[in-house]
């Protein structure tokens, strides 16, 4: 029997699927957003995953299978409902990522890779840089942001995931972008001219 | 009359998320405008009058790439390159999350203008929040007729696609981005052929960063010659520099092109408590790093190529004095080895190689004959591989050996690293 007749979730999101493929001018296209309709569904990416959704864009298993090895944002394996993600790229690791890893390895009980035994919380890092860099150390919960995660608010976010609360209310308490005001900003600097960069590059060598 | 913030504009202010919101402050005009008072050619030419200039890193003139579009009957696409993943980077993500609506009328704009096909927004895979906010903007602008079919009542029609990436920081390269898009793996293709004349299913296709296209409402809104008082007359316009590390006030500031570093720290509050300036990168991890001497360098495109490094993506990171530049190097060497994609011998193995090598450097265990291995990495890496991030790789690497040399030396006493000091405190932005 062929894989997309056994895979639950495609015959239960059957409407989104012609949807997703309506999107793009050729199938193939959608190998990406139905990997995330798997995801979604199972937690994780399975073989008959691949398999199905080979099927649907015209693709062997192992071509699927090539496609999601190349990105790191897709589970091979079961996560807890909740994936705190680490930033560990440069500003977060001057302000303490490592620290901060090692705090919450301690206090879930887990190595990074690992899920807590009730299946709430699994612990990964990442070494690309998030774009909370106004914020560090800076971690996602569920691809949600949590800015400035000192040991107490690490406590604080783990307390909400305990709680119950959405990725989506630990970010608006805790994440956000910033932006700071320029409005009326004077230049102080003389004018740019033409020579000044030319001095600098002297003055070096 | 100070700056006025162009595309920040409102943010903070006023929630321009809701469609409403940022229709009262002008919004969709600039559109209304290009659909109903412009041809397609004439807004190319106010896009090409402007001097705008692509902000993803190269710095292109964008009016100039779309001019590269060959004129034969095949579909066009237009691609935004929303994969924001250059570390200390995070303007293009203030824009998604709070002036969505730019985006998506800047788009909407530049379609218009270059006869696209077809639009999609390739996303970065942790914007999570921006996707939903972009699905959720799209639906609105499509309920209020600017987008979808015979927009405004023109003939004009257009969709857009979201595409949501899933980790990857090549695909950020924008042939890279067009084999994901494709459904593939993001492996950068030769150019040429570039994607002006073979781009995403073989067609021709533009790709141009969120910040560059978000330029373009304003533009055509107020005019070339109103876009030129602002920046410097090869780079003109504004510029939303993200600055982070050791600085007292992080974040996205949005000012003129050419702003000084000078300015920017001082804007920023200075160094962290008050210590002194080391180095400084302009534009992200692939920026090789400036100095004090440095400070009034206007960082606009040319300028800070011409000071020996490049404005980048204009993610500006301060390191003080307490900073190792060997711990620093150490998480760049970590994540451009990761994030080779591997096609190209020099990228794949060189990564490797500066990791290994900046890992014994960083246990104070490096040797004479790496630092001979890094000098020669110019020529084993630059200039050896498809795309730039074998390039990107040894530009802090090899600005910091040049500019620190002790720094290196330091580190071969066969003891730990002689810098480590306690953690900084948490940034409270």
């Amino acid at each position: 029997m062929s894989a997309k007749a056994t895979v639950e979730w495609v015959t239960k999101r059957a409407d989104e699927i012609e949807k997703i493929l309506a999107r793009y001018p050729q199938k193939k296209s959608a190998i990406m957003p139905l990997l995330y309709l798997a995801q979604e569904e199972r937690g994780y990416i399975a073989d008959e995953d691949l398999e199905a959704i080979g099927e649907i864009v015209g693709v062997t298993k192992a071509y699927a299978e090539s496609v999601v090895s190349f990105y790191s944002l897709y589970h091979r394996k079961p996560v807890g409902k909740y994936v705190i993600t680490v930033c560990s790229n440069i500003t977060c690791g001057l302000f303490g990522a490592a620290d901060l890893v090692k705090y919450l390895e301690q206090k879930l009980g887990i190595k990074v890779g690992e899920t807590t035994e009730d299946g709430l919380i699994t612990l990964l890092t990442t070494g690309e840089c998030i774009a909370a860099c106004d914020a560090a150390p800076a971690i996602q919960v569920n691809l949600e942001y949590c800015n400035s995660v000192t040991p107490e608010r690490a406590d604080a976010i783990i307390a909400a995931i305990r709680e119950g609360k959405t990725p989506e209310q630990i970010a608006d308490e805790f994440g956000g972008c910033s932006l700071r005001p320029t409005a009326g900003f004077v230049r102080k600097a003389p004018a740019v001219n033409e020579s000044e960069p030319k001095e600098t590059e002297q003055a070096d060598g | 009359m100070g700056f006025e913030p162009v595309l920040t504009k409102g943010i903070g202010s006023v929630d321009l998320v809701d469609i409403e919101n940022y229709e009262s402050l002008g919004g969709y005009q600039a559109l209304r405008k290009a659909l109903k008072q412009m041809t397609p050619e004439e807004v190319h030419q106010e896009v090409k009058d402007s001097g705008l200039r692509g902000r993803g890193g190269a710095g292109f003139p964008t009016g100039v790439k779309w001019g590269f579009l060959p004129d034969d009957g095949r579909p066009r696409y237009l691609c935004c390159n929303a994969d924001e993943s250059e570390p200390a980077t995070f303007n293009n993500r203030l824009l998604i999350e709070y002036n969505p609506h730019l985006l998506i009328e800047g788009i909407l704009i530049s379609a218009y203008a270059i006869k696209s096909t077809q639009s999609f927004i390739y996303l970065r895979g942790e914007f999570k929040r921006g996707y939903d906010i972009l699905m959720r903007a799209i639906e609105q602008a499509r309920a209020k007729g600017y987008l979808g079919k015979n927009i405004l009542g023109t003939d004009f029609s257009q969709e857009i696609t979201v595409h949501r990436a899933a980790g990857a920081y090549i695909c950020g390269e924008e042939t890279g981005l067009l084999s994901s898009l494709e459904g593939g793996r993001g492996e950068p293709r030769l150019k040429p052929p570039f994607p002006a004349v073979s781009g995403l299913y073989g067609m021709p296709t533009i790709v141009n960063n969120v910040e560059t296209l978000a330029n373009v409402p304003p533009i055509i809104e107020r005019g070339a010659s109103w876009y030129r008082t602002l920046g410097t007359e090869k780079s003109p316009g504004t510029k939303i520099y993200s600055v982070s590390g050791m600085v007292e006030r992080p974040g996205n500031y949005e000012l003129p092109l050419g702003v000084t570093m000078r300015e920017i720290l001082e804007l920023a509050g200075g160094v962290r408590n008050g210590r002194k300036l080391k180095a400084f990168q302009p534009g992200g991890a692939s920026a090789p790093i400036l100095l004090p001497e440095h400070l009034d360098v206007p960082l606009d495109f040319e300028s800070a190529a011409e000071a020996g490094s490049m404005l980048g993506t204009a993610g500006v990171v301060v390191f003080d004095e307490t900073v190792c530049l060997i711990k620093t190097a150490k998480y760049y060497a970590d994540f451009f080895a990761h994030e080779s994609c591997g096609q190209c011998t020099p990228c794949r193995e060189g990564t490797a190689w500066i990791k290994r090598i900046i890992d014994r450097f960083e246990a104070g265990q490096g040797t004479k004959q790496d630092l001979e291995i890094l000098a020669g990495l110019k020529r084993t890496m630059q200039g050896a591989t498809i795309c730039l991030l074998a390039d990107a790789a040894t530009f802090f690497v090899l600005s910091v050996l040049e500019h620190f040399p002790e720094e290196f030396e330091a580190h071969m006493n066969g003891k730990g690293c002689p810098m480590d000091l306690p953690v900084e405190e948490v940034q409270t932005a």
